[in-house]
């Protein structure tokens, strides 16, 4: 840990707090106040923005769960996300209450997540990444080939989520659901990470055979790993799918995958505040562009028919430069600036 | 029958190029260890290279070819100095990460020059087909074979025989050993990155001659994991099977699923259902080294 000038613990307890000052929890709370009462000043396309954010942030941190803290590399994220976008769908289609449908996508996508999870018993590193590949074209065909269930390549229409009747019908409405899970993900992830099961998953990533010898059953954490992983991803996949109200196959592609691994590493690996960080990166970056596509496209006429190939030219370039010049990503440079701050006039 | 032995042939030609792009995948994962996952784009830009040469700047074929090969000799050595060597060292995620930035970086300047149309390459070969065995066959494919099997003769001379070979495979055994035999490293890891990019840019081009490329090439890359795993990540002659049973594998179970289940576009998924069924019995392939661990 980076201990503070003066902050000292006196039990492990103390030490594993979420908040170990007054300050933080202060900022903290300022900064969830100024979040809640910012729909109702901001226009509907910020709100949308936020909204994309918050599937983001579920989606990211969840992997970053199985990623970035258990050390288990998934190519198949973005196709789990899409197992609970469809469950989920279909749930409340056939009448299930949105918050349960929710749940049921969650699990579905930890089962499918978990016998996908199955040979990481025995691969590691590259051979764990090519499964996880595999699971997610897999996937992606079954997506896009069970159209009974899916809607195939013609989609599925989904129905706004009612909550007790209460119909979360517009950006504002749905904000407050969104934001309300995020915070629940982000908290659950939290803790996970603070218990038996979290620092089992560390030390299986620093180094599995340690882990074993010191009693930790691999195969269980790993697998356990997976699930809770997979569920959040199903979580933001059922919320993704009620956010935009139409699920296509195409959704769910690997690109999918890539961006969720992009936010990690960006942010920052075994990191929540980081998986935040990359979530609200990766996902400002395309609008970003295409901010500044439009406002050139007087000087460049013909750069709206490029943008597709920009988008994708400088995801790429920022994900090399990130990784060769800031490898431990934003939470690392965040945590640097403060540290600057706090030290100003004497910073050496 | 007759179907599935047409099915059978293309197979063995997509095969080929497979095989190509795996060897390449292999020679850089065997002096490496990198996972590249800008294989197939690697050889989508030499495909397009050579259709800019050809086409839009009229150069007669042989001499475009050649002047690709060159181009993509430049294109490895600027990708292993510019991208790989500063994360020498680093987490697997973060590797295989570089990669994947590494192709969409290519897609998108493919995209950027020549856009996403389809574009054909003038015929160089005859289109009138040959008969084998009393099927016709396209020269282009037989063609498209024997360069494949050319080229996997030459490396494995060149890996068996060649001071620069037996260096390669020195490195790729045990890298502090080979460094304090006075083996460059450094160059080793260059020349791995070259000889992906050539071998990869060949790929590229037969493939142009036989079907035509668009900016969706790379997706190829993908399909080379299947074949490696099969073969063995680290086995020169397991890529080059590996890579023509998944063609075939993936031929055949297409025309089968099409014809059992009705089921469309199997292709795309087949040698990834055979990569989870390997994975779970053979996890090494069938002649890659076993990494046996003891506590």
């Amino acid at each position: 840990m980076h201990g503070k000038c003066g902050l000292f613990f006196e039990s492990y307890r103390a030490e594993a707090a979420v908040f170990q000052s007054g300050f933080q929890r202060t900022c903290l709370g300022i900064f969830i106040v100024l979040l809640l009462a910012s729909p109702l000043v901001l226009d509907s396309y910020f709100v949308s923005m936020l909204n994309l954010i918050c599937i983001a942030v579920i989606g990211a941190v969840s992997l970053n769960l199985l990623t970035g803290v258990c050390g288990q590399i998934s190519l198949g994220h973005g196709a789990f996300l899409g197992v609970g976008a469809y469950v989920a769908a279909q749930a409340t289609l056939h009448g299930v209450p949105f918050l349960a449908a929710l749940l049921l996508g969650g699990f579905a996508a930890a089962a499918v997540g978990m016998v996908f999870g199955v040979p990481s018993l025995r691969l590691k590193g590259i051979y764990l990444a090519i499964a996880t590949l595999a699971a997610q074209l897999i996937l992606e065909y079954v997506f896009l080939h069970w159209e009974s269930v899916t809607g195939g390549s013609r989609g599925l229409i989904v129905d706004a989520p009612q909550i007790l009747g209460y119909s979360f019908d517009n950006e504002r409405k749905i904000f407050y659901l969104l934001f309300s899970i995020t915070a629940l993900s982000l908290l659950m992830v939290t803790n996970v990470m603070r218990t038996r099961h979290g620092r089992a998953f560390v030390s299986i990533r620093d180094f599995y055979l340690s882990a074993e010898i010191a009693g930790v059953n691999l195969f269980g954490y790993k697998l356990a790993a997976f699930g809770l992983s997979s569920f959040l991803a199903g979580v933001a996949g059922g919320l993704w799918a009620h956010y935009t109200l139409f699920l296509s196959a195409e959704q769910f592609n690997i690109g999918l995958s890539i961006s969720y691994l992009a936010m990690i590493i960006i942010g920052g690996l075994g990191s929540v505040v980081g998986s935040v960080m990359g979530a609200v990166f990766m996902t400002l970056l395309p609008e970003v562009l295409n901010g500044l596509s439009n406002s050139i496209s007087d000087v460049l006429p013909n750069i709206s028919q490029y943008i597709v190939a920009l988008r994708e030219g400088v995801f790429g370039l920022v994900l090399i430069l990130f990784l060769i010049f800031e490898p431990e990503g934003l939470a690392n440079r965040w945590r640097l600036i403060k540290a600057y701050w706090k030290l100003y006039p004497f910073a050496h | 029958m007759e179907y599935y032995l047409q099915l059978f042939i293309n197979g063995l030609v997509v095969g080929s190029i497979y095989s190509l792009v795996a060897l390449g995948f292999v020679v850089i994962y065997k002096a490496t260890k990198v996972v590249n996952f800008a294989q197939g784009e690697m050889v989508m830009v030499g495909a397009y290279v050579c259709f800019g040469l050809t086409v839009q700047l009229h150069v007669p074929f042989v001499w475009a070819f050649l002047m690709t090969l060159g181009f993509s000799v430049i294109l490895g050595l600027a990708v292993e100095r510019l991208a790989l060597r500063p994360l020498i060292g680093e987490a697997h995620i973060c590797v295989i990460m570089v990669t994947i930035g590494l192709s969409s970086v290519l897609k998108s300047i493919v995209q950027l020059i020549w856009g996403t149309q389809i574009k054909v390459y003038p015929e160089v070969l005859p289109s009138t087909p040959i008969i084998i065995a009393g099927l016709p066959v396209a020269p282009v494919y037989i063609a498209a074979f024997a360069l494949s099997g050319v080229l996997f003769a030459v490396f494995t001379v060149f890996f068996k025989y060649s001071r620069m070979g037996i260096a390669m495979r020195a490195t790729a055994h045990d890298q502090q050993a080979a460094q304090s035999m006075g083996i460059g490293i450094r160059g080793i890891f260059a020349l791995s990155w070259c000889i992906a990019s050539v071998v990869s840019t060949v790929g590229g081009v037969i493939l142009g001659n036989i079907n035509g490329i668009n900016s969706h090439l790379g997706v190829l890359g993908l399909k080379v994991f299947p074949a490696v795993i099969m073969g063995g990540l680290d086995s020169l002659l397991g890529a080059a099977l590996g890579g023509l049973i998944i063609g075939v594998l993936e031929n055949v179970c297409d025309g089968l699923a099409k014809d059992l289940f009705d089921l469309g576009g199997f292709r795309e998924v087949a040698a990834f259902v055979v990569l989870v069924a390997i994975l779970m019995i053979k996890p090494y392939g069938l002649f890659g080294t076993e990494e046996i661990e003891r506590v």
